[in-house]
């Protein structure tokens, strides 16, 4: 199993934010994660990724525990986050944001290869290849972090909450990429508010409440439950 | 600082206040420091006691000593922007270098290797020193700073006075106390007259080497991968973690190339001035320290220019200033000019010239 999750625990000084988290992601799927607003579901993505340490349990990587990897050792091991509120460099052009995704790699042909194919696959940034990224539109910037996570060439892509702030028909769009990234071989951890959204593409789903998995299976099911719909429907 | 920081938010800007005693008070100085800058820039003006060709010269020294700030600065600025942390010792780990450059320079000269093959022997110094301000700063990095990084409160910077300490007392326990003279050769005193202006060698020298520093300097943080992730780095640690760099490796490159142009400005100072010393880091690293400020902390460019502009004013400030108002030997006062324009800078304008607005980078 490519990333492991078992009885995940972790706080914030006395504050308990993840309780007892298992997931498990096989290769090739889409798992989403769904929950309200301080469900605990960013500070999962970042205990993964290694910003935050946890507390009991353990999170593992191919088998192996990631406890002693740092952020960076885990993004080169192909887990890579697509953070929440985009966090794209500002500063930076929309290339070297792009560039700055493939940090960890060393085929510089096949990099180039890649920048060249995520500007086919979002031709807005290919005419704004030079502008500084943060003068870009939000949804322009979420389509630099998505091109930018996926430069990486990651074997699992964790990407929080995506469609944030996006109108409509650009969530539209972003889900698509989800599933044409997926379809490439690229297997995705979807955290999302847009609940409905993400079961409807996820091969599998977790909810998520008060730090504590609430309920989990495959997406089109959660997609009908009764619970997930009262929660979300309301 | 910590890793962390991806979960808590940017603040937002601040409100707007409404005006109140402390506002009036700093108007009321702002236009005192104005009226007085211009009363006796005036005043100096009209007197005429000094000649165009005076004023060149002013204003030569200035951008001569303005580059050396500059290269210092941006010591200042790059460690800033990767750790969010002011390296108080920059100033003597600028001052080792002088003293390595020294010693080189000293057995050259005895050995006749520096009348000999100049170019040969300026290298020689250039590199000891540069090799002396890396391998300090990398030091202090690691052995400081490093083991504070993630301590909360004023630990890091208090650390970074007390390197200070240490390496000037280590240098005056080592080489003693005393000033020691920079041997001098021909050419450095020489003197160059285009169109019928005096512009010593040692001027042109040291800004072309100060220059040539700043645009190798500026290819490595635009041009290179490790630039660039210092770059991302400076904007956001836990982002480019993420993107699979290793925060502290740019935090040693950072250092390094802070120490590598404090190398080539511990030379020039020393070869400006002459002479070596314990406490010369002192002056100069405050100063390029306000340069660095000046031009808003963490920007390259704003160091560079942040440099000159408080080298210019330095050099020009006290004729311009304060002859007009009468002060015999506005000379003294150079160095209380160029503080008074770092007081001034953290009063008024504490985001500098080129300030990143903090608050803003997040929308
Ligand atoms: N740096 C932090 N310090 C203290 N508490 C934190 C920190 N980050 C998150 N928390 C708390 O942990 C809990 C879970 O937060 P988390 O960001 O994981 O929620 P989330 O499910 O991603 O929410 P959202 O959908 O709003 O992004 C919240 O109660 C939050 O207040
Ligand atoms: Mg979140």
């Amino acid at each position: 199993m490519i990333l492991e999750i078992e009885n995940m625990s972790l706080a914030y000084g006395n504050i308990e934010a993840v309780r007892g988290v298992s997931i498990k992601i096989v290769d090739g799927g889409i798992v989403a994660l769904v929950g309200a607003n301080g469900a605990g579901k960013s500070s999962t993505l970042n205990a993964i990724s290694g910003l935050i340490p946890i507390k009991n349990g353990s999170i593992r990587i191919d088998g192996q525990s990631s406890a002693a990897l740092k952020p960076h050792e885990i993004t080169r091991r192909g887990i890579v986050q697509v953070p929440e509120g985009r966090r794209i460099f500002g500063r930076l052009s929309v290339e070297e944001n792009l560039l700055m995704g493939a940090f960890s790699r060393t085929d510089h042909a096949a990099i180039a290869e890649d920048r060249d194919h995520m500007f086919e696959l979002f031709p807005r940034l290919k005419e704004r290849r030079r502008q500084v990224a943060g003068t870009l539109s939000g949804g322009e910037q979420q389509m630099v972090a998505t091109a930018r996570g996926l430069m990486a060439r990651p074997r699992v892509l964790l990407m929080d909450e995506p469609s944030m702030g996006l109108a409509p028909l650009v969530v539209e769009q972003v889900f698509d990429t989800i599933q044409a990234i997926n379809a490439a071989g690229t297997t995705v951890l979807l955290v999302e508010q847009n609940a409905l959204m993400a079961l409807e593409i996820a091969h599998h789903a977790y909810v998520m409440e008060h730090g504590e998995i609430v309920l989990e299976g495959p997406g089109a099911e959660l997609a009908v439950d009764e619970r997930v719909v009262s929660i979300y429907l309301g | 600082m910590s890793e962390t920081s991806l979960i808590t938010a940017a603040p937002g800007a601040s409100a707007r206040k409404r005006i109140n005693g402390i506002d009036i008070f700093m108007w009321v100085l702002r236009c005192a420091v104005a009226a007085i800058a211009l009363f006796g820039t005036v005043a100096t003006l009209l007197e005429g006691r000094y000649s165009l060709a005076q004023w060149f010269d002013f204003a030569m020294f200035g951008l001569t000593l303005g580059s050396v700030y500059a290269l210092i600065a941006l010591g200042y600025t790059m460690v800033y922007g990767v750790l969010r942390m002011i390296n108080f010792a920059h100033g003597d780990i600028t001052m080792t270098g002088a003293f390595a450059g020294y010693f080189v320079a000293t057995g050259a000269s005895r050995s006749g290797l520096l009348a000999a093959h100049p170019i040969l022997a300026i290298l020689a110094i250039f590199t000891i020193a540069m090799v002396t301000c890396i391998a300090v700063a990398l030091a202090t990095e690691r052995f400081a700073y490093r083991p504070f990084r993630n301590s909360p409160g004023q630990a890091p910077l208090i650390c970074a006075i007390g390197v200070s300490f240490v390496l000037e007392q280590t240098v005056r326990g080592m080489f003693g106390s005393g000033v020691k003279s920079y041997p001098v050769t021909p050419w450095q005193d020489a003197v160059v007259t285009p169109l019928g202006m005096r512009i010593p060698v040692i001027n042109l020298f040291v800004m072309g080497c100060a220059i040539s520093a700043m645009v190798i300097l500026y290819l490595i943080v635009h041009r290179t991968r490790m630039g660039m992730a210092m770059r991302a780095v400076s904007e956001d640690k836990a982002a480019a973690s993420l993107m699979g760099v290793d925060v502290d490796r740019v935090v040693v490159f950072a250092f390094a190339l802070g120490g590598a142009m404090a190398g080539v400005a511990s030379v020039c100072y020393a070869l400006i001035y002459q002479q070596v010393h314990f406490f010369m880091g002192f002056a100069p690293g405050i100063k390029a320290f306000g340069a660095a400020v000046l031009g808003g902390i963490g920007s390259i460019p704003g160091a560079m220019v942040g440099g000159m502009f408080l080298g210019l004013i330095e050099a020009v400030g006290p004729a311009l200033f304060l002859d007009g108002l009468g002060i015999t030997a506005p000379y003294q006062l150079r160095d209380a000019i160029g503080f008074l324009v770092l007081l001034m800078v953290l009063i008024f304008r504490p985001q500098g010239l080129f300030g990143e607005a903090m608050a803003k980078k997040r929308a």
